[in-house]
């Protein structure tokens, strides 16, 4: 009972933290509501990606198993929601640095990093939709590759960039969503420990 | 007998003097000749509004974008230049017209424009400046730049345009 509710409390900080850190930035004065929105999608689409191994894993209490797996869908689902707005708020704020970011021709490199995760992302995404028609051995490691690609030039992009998350919030936020993909690999059935 | 009858020394002093100033001689203009122009930044046009208008300041200020305007190869100041600034800040996103505001260049190729402070948005604080040939005369090539801070709160940015001759 007692682990659960640290299990819990943990993810609870980690989800809230970095987000509550972001909403009361002192930059956030001088945005406008779309820029705040798309700068907070980001935030919580790297949160979102810190719990999507540990449901899939199914290492969350009450949700094991089937449970975590079908939550994890859902997860896969809001985190494509969330990247959709985090770019489309971008661009309504600034169109040529979302245009330039796209093509691969801005100045900034975090931008770089982020287009990768969102193309690895996609293919996450996207695979899952086709995942019947892949053999069960196929899929996981392309969603494994695409996944750990994702999750890991994300935390590059946010590291890079100077913005509304707290430098404290996001290394632990960065920090929390590499031990949860490790934690995945280490245990995945393509993994080093087969079948754990 | 002539009646000055240089040592060896002095020969090789005077010799390297006179080396000396011929290499100055030489190296001097080459120096200036080898001013290159200012490329073009990525990103840097990104928002720009042709035509702005002049302006003493944008907005409230209490930001100073600093700069010079000088020809390519000599280094030549260049009076009157029209220099577009524009940036996201305390008053106003990049997109805004009321965040752009030109400038000429004063007779010593500096120029400089109060504006409000710059803060950070899409990733980096960072300002832009255009010198665009379509609102000169032609003589030089159009320069887009997108020059980050150093530090989130400066208080001021300093730009150098060097512009190439058409």
């Amino acid at each position: 009972m007692i682990r659960n509710l640290l299990i819990w409390g943990t993810v609870a900080i980690v989800l809230i933290w970095p987000m509550a850190v972001a909403a009361t930035s002192p930059l956030l004065a001088w945005r406008d509501s779309i820029y705040i929105a798309a700068g907070l999608s980001g935030v919580f689409g790297l949160a979102l990606m810190t719990v999507q191994p540990l449901l899939a894993r199914g290492v969350l209490p009450g949700l094991d198993g089937l449970h975590g797996r079908r939550w994890h869908r859902w997860g896969g689902a809001l985190l494509l929601l969330t990247v959709a707005l985090h770019i489309g708020g971008l661009w309504l704020t600034s169109p040529p640095d979302v245009i330039d970011a796209l093509t691969l021709r801005s100045p900034t490199p975090f931008s770089v990093w982020g287009v990768i995760a969102l193309w690895a992302l996609g293919l996450a995404g996207t695979g899952a939709l086709v995942r019947d028609r892949m053999p069960p051995r196929v899929w996981r490691r392309v969603h494994l590759a695409a996944t750990t690609v994702a999750v890991t030039t994300t935390v590059i992009h946010a590291m890079l960039i100077v913005g509304t998350m707290g430098t404290w919030s996001k290394v632990a936020l960065s920090g929390a969503a590499l031990l949860a993909l490790g934690h995945a690999l280490y245990h995945s059935r393509i993994g080093w420990r087969r079948g754990r | 007998m002539p009646l000055i009858r240089p040592t060896r020394r002095a020969v090789v002093a005077r010799a390297g003097a006179l080396a000396g100033l011929a290499a100055v001689g030489l190296m001097t203009p080459a120096r200036a000749e080898g001013l290159a122009p200012t490329p073009t930044m990525r990103g840097g046009a990104n928002n720009y509004r042709p035509g702005a208008p002049l302006v003493d300041r944008i907005g409230g200020g209490g930001f100073l974008m600093t700069g010079t305007v000088r020809r390519a190869g000599d280094g030549t100041p260049l009076p009157g230049r029209r220099i577009q600034v524009w940036a996201h800040t305390t008053e106003g996103h990049e997109r805004d017209a009321a965040s752009h505001g030109a400038t000429l260049s004063r007779e010593d190729g500096t120029f400089q424009m109060d504006m409000p402070q710059i803060v950070p948005a899409f990733g980096q604080p960072h300002g832009h400046l255009a010198y665009d040939a379509e609102y000169d005369d032609g003589a030089f090539a159009t320069v887009f730049l997108r020059p980050v801070m150093a530090r989130v709160d400066d208080k001021t940015l300093h730009v150098d345009f060097v512009l190439a001759p058409v």
